[in-house]
């Protein structure tokens, strides 16, 4: 069994390839593959496979990669939908201050 | 397992140093920090000694689990204090390191500490644990726990500076989400180079030169990743399942035909039985079979075992379909099992290793209404089904 592919054409992840640099950090954070890098730099190859972690856009020093991240569970969206628990699944209360751009993203 | 995963793996899947709680997230609660600043301290059950340092004497691990360490990991696959299973936040010995040795940095989940430790049998190495409040590396990350302020002010607080001689770290790859590595170096000095994903990893990944090959850096969600993350999903359904069951259980008593106590074991028992199969459809079957159920959206995939299911008990029940009473029955569950399916199944997605937020409120906006719906349709047919038998 492949990669396994959640709904496709929803991925918020968008590369401003004016600003990439090269470094190649995307490509060892991303845990599924989304970016290659070729001959014209880089590019996203399979953006189906995005999980909207947020690992490359905050590890980018160039800044040329954005994504709305947040962890994808239906507890955390329906916590965030009946204004509970700051919009965490499970976890404890929301301790990051800077962290309210989660919107319904937690762990589990 | 795994070890420090997400939790996706395993459960703990993800992880690499944190994964491997995803599964149960392991979201701890905020209690589970309380000794924040104090330090790694010696008084754990797991230290099996010392080792003085320039930065004081700092604890000792070994990479073998006792059997208490195992039951640790299988009381919070169950529930038990999950949200309290934390180790103290700060700097730890494993073997005998010296001044050399690598820099491991992990989340104070206990599990993500232990599946670390344990992937590195006869190894020498710096664990740098930060405090995660009690939870896995990669739900910490999202929530930005394990994040750059808190790597940089506990690289300061352990001291670490004084104990190591070179100024390179190794970050589980899932705790990127919480960490900019390029402003660690800037805040730090320390470059962080990030692992695997898996924990079992580290060890060719050392020898690598800090090189992670392609397949290291992949998610996965194998059949025994998602199969450790079921306890928490029933556990997380026992409590509306109870009283859903205890509701049926009295209105088939008192809206059957015949005595309280012989509706209640008629049709009472039945409804309980058909939750639980219910149950058993979104949070059991489903993760098993995950990968094969049709359709990308959570829901669809509950939806499909949830119609097998009800259909299954039908038949298993023997309704008698050529009366009404029967047909609306049978109309009954169908519409409840799938949407009790649908529901759970759609709920896995928060410990699923590849959904995106987007794709799931996408896939919510029109599950949630539907499931819903047919919930209490289902409900309703139910009791006509119950008052129909009276003719």
């Amino acid at each position: 069994m492949g990669s396994m592919i959640y709904l496709k054409d929803v991925a918020t992840l968008a590369l401003d390839s004016q600003k990439c640099t090269g470094c190649g950090m995307c490509l060892d954070v991303c845990p599924h593959g989304v970016f290659k890098m070729n001959g014209q730099g880089l590019q996203i190859a399979d953006r189906n496979a995005c999980m909207e972690c947020g690992a490359c856009s905050r590890n980018c020093p160039a800044g040329a990669i954005s994504v709305q991240s947040g962890v994808g569970c239906a507890a955390a969206v329906i916590n965030s939908m009946l204004g509970r628990n700051g919009g965490e699944c499970c976890c404890g209360p929301q301790t990051g201050q800077n962290q309210t751009a989660k919107s319904g993203g937690c762990c589990c | 397992m795994e070890e420090n995963t997400k939790g996706l793996d395993a459960g703990g899947k993800f992880e690499f140093p944190i994964i491997q709680e995803q599964a149960g997230c392991g979201c701890g609660g905020d209690n589970a920090a309380d000794a924040d600043d104090s330090g790694s301290s010696l008084d754990q059950p797991f230290v099996s000694g010392s080792l003085s340092t320039p930065a004081g004497l700092l604890p000792k691990v070994s990479s073998r689990l006792t059997r208490q360490d195992r039951w640790g990991t299988i009381k919070a696959r169950f529930g038990v204090g999950r949200m309290n299973y934390a180790v103290h936040p700060g700097l730890y010995a494993l073997g005998e390191p010296d001044e050399n040795a690598p820099v491991l940095v992990t989340a104070n989940y206990k599990m993500s500490f232990d599946c670390l430790r344990q992937a590195l049998p006869g190894r020498n190495a710096w664990i740098l644990v930060l405090d995660t409040k009690g939870i896995n590396v990669w739900c910490a990350a999202g929530k930005g726990t394990f994040g750059t302020n808190e790597l940089v002010y506990r690289i300061e607080a352990s001291g670490l500076k004084k104990v190591v001689r070179h100024r390179k770290m190794v970050l589980p790859q899932l705790g990127a989400p919480g960490i900019a590595a390029h402003q660690v170096k800037k805040l730090s000095g320390f470059k962080a180079h990030y692992g695997p994903v898996r924990a079992r990893d580290i060890p060719a990944y050392l020898d690598n030169g800090l090189r992670a090959s392609r397949e290291m850096r992949i998610v996965t969600f194998p059949l025994a990743d998602r199969a450790v993350l079921i306890p928490i999903e029933l556990l997380g359904a026992a409590k509306p399942f109870a009283l859903l069951s205890l509701a049926l259980l009295v209105l088939a008593g008192i809206l059957g035909r015949s005595g309280f106590q012989t509706n209640l074991l008629h049709d009472g028992v039945f409804a309980v039985v058909a939750l639980f199969a219910a149950l058993f459809g979104g949070a059991v079957l489903t993760p098993l079979l995950l990968p094969w159920l049709p359709g990308r959206a959570f829901s669809v995939k509950g939806l499909s075992i949830g119609l097998v299911t009800a259909l299954a008990l039908m038949m298993a029940r023997g309704v008698d379909v050529g009366a009404w009473a029967g047909r609306v029955e049978v109309l009954a569950w169908l519409l409840i099992i799938p949407a009790i399916a649908a529901y759970l199944a759609m709920n896995f997605t928060g410990a699923s290793t590849y959904t995106s937020l987007s794709g799931v409120k996408k896939e919510m906006r029109f599950a949630l209404p539907l499931e819903i719906t047919a919930g209490i349709l289902g409900l309703m047919v139910w009791i006509t089904s119950l008052i129909l038998r009276w003719e």
